[in-house]
């Protein structure tokens, strides 16, 4: 029995670990710390049946047909009329961009054709390129368009009856009318795959060098901070431009992704996206000590970077600060890009805010890197 | 001009002085031992000197550039060996040194990289995994590494330890060839026989420059009478003499014992019956050692790493 276990070699084993543990601090801060910050941080910020989606309105004529049914979309909770296009060119633009997810066309001849029971029409498009946003608000609308219009109508039941096969709602699921979820979903994970290897691979580049003793040799000859980075930094995107093309490459041959956009493009938008990584992987190197914080600060980074950009979940689902808060990962703005590009077909203006974001954290980290490199050992 | 010339450097980590008010000047051609205790502070001063630090208080310079504002220029021409073997072990000999080779712009790359590995004896080597070298080939490997840009000076941060004695006196031979073509070398070592082997030594000790000059100098200085006792049980003697005032150090050395003080009148009353009481012990003047120097400096100075 002694031979084989005993409390006081098990004991003298745990308070060492223990005491291991309390001394590697960012180790202590990550267990203790995150579970409680992405319990609280996903649990409100996730919501799978989104509301209050931005829409666009495009009314030429001002009758309380029209009013009644916009009045109804809203108060289904689904819709948000926050833009009023002018012209379809324009509300077009703006479904482009992602400034909306739907278009709701009232004709001008509207409010004649209901007054004679002539087929009355309203135009709803959705951006179906995720299809789970536009699932709840679309399937509530047929009814609630009726209902509003008889209303307005005052008819009496019997009429309505007779009148509500009358009203027609032209649904167009734009980008991807059978609904199909990897359209969605594959040139997300072109983001996701490379966020992953990017920022895990760089994350280590300083600290390798440290834990190996080859760091005060690096400095002690002459290298500038400059030269360091993009010495670990450059390789890293050429993996990265490898694993475009063999992303986008099986996504076009195994899952058959429709590819509308600009390839040149996508590939600019890419080739940044890939730079802000590696920056960050970079950055991270240069705050953690060891490789194993380097992992651990890349995985705490990289949780909410999934299930806030919108590539798990409808980005549009989550509360105004979730949001705002998702605005700071890059995969964010590069899931934008990539899905307005490869599925909507949409060309440099519709994204180019997006790229801007890309260039603003590629500055950024750099910034921060080049900063934080400690050129002495002090 | 000197090559090293720095007064007054501090070094603090935390509360902990790890550098403390050390002035050196070395001259060129010069080849200067530096000694002292574990965690004494040569590493750190050390680093200074190449620029790896910024000294918290102190100025001075090293081949004439000021060591907080010219560090580039100090790395460019300053070969700095790393205490802990610090060249990348995944990469071949051959890749190590073409590395150091293009940081330095040494051209052409090619001619650079076979004279060092000839003048090695490692050209056969050329493509083995410099991790797999033993320690002594590591350390050649290494300074062949850092004299390959030719600098004027050489800063060695204990390049000899765990290194065999054949590989000990070769690579002495060579930092003193290296030398009489003009290197200038300062070499941090924990071994009596290298210290011997320098022009100059400086002692350092908890931050603190404590004697500095020839190895005779540094031996006069210090001030201190030494007996040698030889005679049967000196165990006994040994712990008889221990504690007594006027003795020091009571270190045997082979058959022989040696009994060290700094006030050489009570030295001698605390040795003058020991003949008497142990029958066949014999008690003659000794030369004082260096290393009898350094045993006293070490006792007497407060150890500031616990």
């Amino acid at each position: 029995m002694n031979s084989v276990f005993s409390f006081a070699r098990l004991g003298a084993l745990l308070i060492k670990e223990f005491i291991q543990m309390r001394r590697d601090r960012i180790t202590f801060a990550m267990m203790l710390g995150v579970p409680l910050i992405q319990l609280v941080l996903f649990g409100y910020a996730i919501n799978n049946d989104p509301k209050s989606l931005p829409a666009a309105l495009v009314a030429t004529s001002n009758d309380p047909y029209t009013r009644a049914i916009v009045a109804a979309l809203q108060t289904t909770g689904y819709y948000r009329f926050d833009h009023v296009a002018q012209s379809a060119a324009e509300a077009e633009f703006l479904i482009s961009r992602g400034d909306v997810a739907f278009v709701v066309t009232i004709p001008a001849d509207f409010a004649r054709r209901v007054e004679s029971g002539n087929n009355p029409q309203i135009l709803i498009e959705a951006d179906a390129t995720d299809p789970a946003v536009a699932s709840g608000a679309i399937s509530t609308l047929g009814t609630v368009a009726s209902q509003a219009l008889l209303r307005a109508q005052g008819t009496q039941e019997a009429a309505a009856e007779a009148a509500k096969g009358q009203l027609d709602v032209v649904v167009h699921r734009r980008y991807n009318p059978e609904g199909i979820s990897q359209y969605n979903i594959v040139p997300g994970l072109l983001g996701v795959i490379l966020q992953m290897t990017m920022v895990m691979m760089t994350s280590i580049a300083l600290t390798r060098e440290t834990e190996r003793g080859t760091m005060e040799n690096l400095l002690a000859m002459p290298s500038s901070p400059l030269e360091i980075m993009m010495g670990k930094v450059l390789p890293y995107l050429a993996v990265g431009g490898v694993q475009v093309v063999v992303v986008l490459a099986a996504a076009k041959l195994l899952f058959a992704i429709p590819f509308t956009g600009s390839m040149s493009l996508l590939l600019t938008a890419v080739l940044i996206f890939v730079l802000a990584l590696v920056l960050l992987g970079y950055t991270i190197s240069t705050i953690a000590r060891t490789q194993m914080q380097a992992l651990q600060l890349t995985f705490f980074f990289f949780l909410p970077s999934i299930m806030l950009s919108g590539f798990m979940f409808p980005y549009r689902g989550m509360p105004d600060w979730a949001q705002a808060f998702g605005e700071i990962f890059p995969l964010t703005h590069f899931l934008r890009i990539t899905r307005a590009v490869m599925l909507k077909g949409a060309e440099l203006p519709a994204v180019a805010g997006e790229i801007g974001w890309l260039v603003v954290f590629v500055a950024l980290f750099a910034g921060v890197a080049l900063v934080r490199f400690r050129r002495t050992l002090d | 001009m000197n090559a090293i010339d720095v007064h007054g450097l501090v070094k603090r980590f935390g509360d902990k002085t790890v550098v403390d008010h050390v002035t050196m000047s070395v001259a060129e051609g010069e080849i200067v031992g530096f000694l002292g205790p574990n965690g004494s502070g040569k590493t750190t001063t050390i680093r200074i000197m190449c620029g790896l630090l910024t000294p918290d208080e102190g100025e001075g310079t090293v081949l004439g550039f000021n060591i907080r504002t010219d560090s580039l220029r100090i790395k460019r021409e300053v070969g700095y060996m790393t205490q802990k073997f610090s060249f990348y072990e995944d990469l071949t000999i051959g890749e190590n040194l073409e590395f150091v080779a293009r940081l330095y712009r040494l051209k052409p790359v090619e001619e650079h990289v076979a004279s060092t590995l000839e003048d090695l004896g490692l050209t056969s080597r050329r493509n083995q995994l410099a991790g797999t070298l033993s320690g002594g080939w590591k350390q050649r490997l290494a300074l062949a590494a850092c004299i390959m840009h030719k600098p004027k000076l050489l800063l060695l941060d204990e390049p000899t330890a765990g290194v065999d004695p054949k590989a000990r006196r070769e690579f002495w031979d060579e930092i003193h060839r290296l030398a009489s073509g003009g290197l200038t070398v300062l070499v941090s070592t924990h071994y009596m026989d290298e210290a011997e082997r320098c022009h100059r030594i400086s002692y350092i000790s908890y931050g603190k420059m404590l004697a500095t000059g020839t190895v005779a100098e540094v031996v006069r200085n210090a001030g201190l009478t030494t007996f040698v006792l030889q005679g049967p049980r000196l165990d006994q003697v040994a712990e008889a003499l221990q504690g007594r005032p006027g003795v020091d150090q009571v270190a045997p050395f082979g058959a022989t014992l040696h009994v060290v003080g700094s006030d050489k009148k009570k030295l001698e009353a605390a040795l003058a019956d020991v003949e008497k009481e142990h029958k066949g012990v014999k008690v003659s003047p000794g030369e004082t050692s260096l290393e009898d120097v350094f045993i006293q400096f070490m006792s007497g100075s407060k150890d500031n790493m616990a």
